[in-house]
C-alpha cells in the first residue's frame, strides 16, 4: 500500500476515533505518518481558562440547536436563563448554582472532575442564606419600579432592604 | 502614595530574593470570591457594583489594612495598562466599564480587584518560589476580610463564583518562571505537553491569552473544585522543582556545549541593551532574557538581577509614557525605552575577559 500523500510504501496505518462509533483510517510513510501525530504548532499556550470553559458550556455559534426546555429556566432572583449563561459561560449571582444544579453539576465533573468542595469554609458562614437572595430579589424589584417611575413601591422596597441589611449588620 | 509615586517603586516580586530566584521571577495565589447578597458582576447595576465597591471599602478600613485604593473607573487608559503592566490588575478589569478598582499595599504584594469577574479577585505574590508562604499570607487577608462581608458559599459547592472553572476553593496557584535554557535547547514544549497532561495551564508573562515573552512562563492549576487549596498547592510545589531541574540541566547543557557561542550571546545582548538609541519591545524582552539567563551563569558579573527584572517592566509602553509624562508614538517610546535602559545600565562595565 502506497501512503495517502506521496508514493513512497504506506508503513503507519492509523485510525482516528472522530466521535463515538466513527473512525477515520490513514495510510502514511514514517515522514507524513509523523506529521499527522503531531500535535498542532499552536497548542504551545494552552488555552485560558475561559476559553476551556466556553467549550464546554458555550453554544458552538451557528448552532441551530432549539432551545431546550433547561435552556429555557430562568433563575427568580437574578432571572437570568440557562440559556444566557450558555451563551457567556458567566452566572448571573449565586443562587444560580441551585436553579440550575442539574445542568451544573455534570458540567462541574467535567471541568474538574469533582463535584464537591473540599477545602477552606468560611469561619463566619453567611449566617442567612435566605435573607441574602431575597436582597438580590429586592434590589432588582427596586430597580425595576424606579425605571417604571412607581416611586411608591420603590419606597417601600427601599425600607424592606434597609431593615434585612440591618439585620444582617447585627 | 499616589499612581504617579509607583513609577519610582517597584514590586516586592521583582527583588529577585527568595528561593530558587534566578529561574522562579515569583509565586502568586488568587482567590476568588463574591458578597453573598449582590449579583454577579456581569449582572450587577451601576449602583449594585457602587455599592460592593463601598462594602470592600469599609471592610478594609475596619480591618485597619493599610491598602490604597485605586478608583479604576476614573484612571486614564494609559494609568490602567499601566496597572496591568505592573500586574496589579488584569486585562480585563482595565478594559471593562462601570464602578470597579483596585486595592494594593506598597510592597505591591497585595493586589484586590473589585468587580472584576467576580466581586473580588484577592491576589498576594511575592518574589522566589515560596507558595506555602503566598497562602499562609493570602488565606489571612481573606479571613481578615471576611470578618466584614459575608462571601457567597455553600458547604457543598464551596466558593460561588461567575464562572464555574473557579468554584469550589476559587484559588489560582501559580509560579512565574524564566525557562530561557529550556526555550533554546527547543525542550519547552516537551515540558509544557507534560504539564498540560497533568492539568496545568502555561501561559505568558501577562496572562491568559498573552504571548510568552522575554522567555517567561506561568504555571498554574486549573481544577478549583474537589481538592483542598493545600492538596493544590502541593501539585505545584511537587512539579516546579522538576521544570527547576530541566531549566538548569539545559543551562548547563548550553554552558558544557556552546560556551563561546553562549557567552558572545549575552554579551552582544549585554552591549546593544546599554548603548542601542532605539530599540523595540520585542527585542528588549529576547535580549533581556539573555542577560538575565548571564547573570546567573556567572557570565555577567556587574548587575544584579533585581535591575534586570525591573527592566523586564519598565520597559513596557505604558511606564515609559508615565515617566516622560506624555503620550509617546511607537517610534518615540523606542527612543524613550533605549534612552531609560541605557541610564540604567550605565554604571555597570562589560565582564571582561575568557572564563
Amino acid at each position: 500500500m502506497k501512503c495517502q500523500k506521496c508514493a513512497k510504501p504506506a508503513t503507519f496505518h492509523i485510525t482516528d476515533i472522530i466521535e463515538k462509533g466513527k473512525h477515520r483510517e490513514y495510510h502514511f510513510c514514517d515522514e507524513h505518518a509523523r506529521q499527522h501525530l503531531a500535535p498542532p504548532e499552536e497548542s504551545l499556550e494552552t488555552p485560558s481558562i475561559g476559553d476551556v470553559a466556553k467549550k464546554l458550556i458555550v453554544n458552538p455559534p451557528g448552532s441551530l440547536r432549539e432551545p431546550s426546555a433547561a435552556d429555557k429556566q430562568v433563575c427568580p432572583v437574578c432571572q437570568i436563563t440557562f440559556l444566557e449563561f450558555r451563551n457567556t459561560g458567566r452566572l448571573g449571582c449565586p443562587y444560580d448554582y441551585e436553579v440550575f444544579r442539574d445542568e451544573l453539576m455534570p458540567l462541574l465533573e467535567s471541568i474538574h472532575g469533582e463535584t464537591r468542595h473540599s477545602g477552606k469554609v468560611p469561619k463566619r458562614a453567611p449566617r442567612n442564606t435566605q435573607q441574602q437572595t431575597t436582597l438580590i430579589q429586592l434590589r432588582n424589584e427596586l430597580k425595576r419600579a424606579v425605571a417604571a417611575e412607581d416611586y411608591e413601591t420603590a419606597a417601600r422596597l427601599r425600607d424592606k432592604i434597609r431593615v434585612i441589611e440591618q439585620d444582617q449588620v447585627r | 502614595m499616589t499612581l504617579d509615586d509607583l513609577t519610582r517603586t517597584s514590586g516586592e516580586w521583582l527583588r529577585g530574593t527568595g528561593p530558587e530566584s534566578d529561574i522562579v521571577m515569583c509565586s502568586r495565589i488568587r482567590l476568588a470570591r463574591n458578597l453573598a447578597d449582590f449579583p454577579f458582576t456581569n449582572r450587577g447595576s451601576r449602583t449594585e457594583k457602587t455599592e460592593i465597591e463601598s462594602h470592600f471599602r469599609s471592610a478594609i478600613s475596619a480591618a485597619k489594612l493599610e491598602l490604597l485604593y485605586f478608583d479604576v473607573n476614573s484612571l486614564s487608559s494609559l494609568d490602567r495598562q499601566f496597572l496591568v503592566e505592573r500586574q496589579i490588575i488584569s486585562r480585563e478589569l482595565s478594559g471593562s466599564e462601570g464602578p470597579r478598582g483596585v486595592a494594593i499595599s506598597s510592597q505591591e504584594n497585595v493586589a484586590i480587584m473589585v468587580n472584576e469577574e467576580d466581586h473580588l479577585r484577592i491576589q498576594y505574590m511575592l518574589s522566589g518560589f515560596r507558595l506555602n508562604e503566598v497562602w499562609d499570607e493570602i488565606n489571612a487577608l481573606d479571613d481578615q476580610l471576611e470578618e466584614n462581608l459575608a462571601f457567597a458559599y455553600n458547604p457543598s459547592l464551596g466558593y460561588l463564583t461567575a464562572c464555574p472553572t473557579n468554584v469550589g476553593t476559587g484559588i489560582r496557584v501559580g509560579v512565574m518562571l524564566h525557562l530561557p535554557g529550556l526555550v533554546q535547547t527547543k525542550q519547552i514544549d516537551k515540558v509544557f505537553r507534560a504539564l498540560q497532561k497533568i492539568n496545568l495551564a502555561v501561559r505568558g508573562l501577562y496572562g491568559e491569552g498573552s504571548q510568552a515573552f522575554g522567555d517567561f512562563y506561568q504555571i498554574s492549576n486549573q481544577q478549583t473544585l474537589g481538592k483542598s487549596e493545600q492538596e493544590l498547592i502541593r501539585i505545584l510545589t511537587d512539579v516546579v522543582p522538576q521544570v527547576l531541574q530541566y531549566e538548569r540541566q539545559a543551562r548547563q547543557t548550553l554552558v558544557t556545549e556552546r560556551r563561546q557561542h553562549l557567552h558572545d550571546q549575552v554579551s552582544r545582548a549585554y552591549g546593544v541593551l546599554k548603548t542601542a538609541q532605539t530599540i523595540s519591545s520585542e527585542e528588549t524582552m529576547l535580549l533581556l532574557s539573555s542577560v538575565r539567563m548571564g547573570i546567573n551563569l556567572g557570565l555577567i558579573d556587574d548587575l544584579s538581577i533585581a535591575t534586570v527584572n525591573e527592566l523586564f517592566i519598565q520597559t513596557q509602553p505604558a511606564f515609559l509614557q508615565k515617566l516622560r509624562g506624555s503620550e509617546l508614538g511607537v517610534e518615540e517610546r523606542n527612543v524613550a525605552r533605549a534612552s531609560h535602559l541605557r541610564s540604567r545600565l550605565a554604571n555597570g562595565r562589560m565582564a571582561t575577559g575568557e572564563s
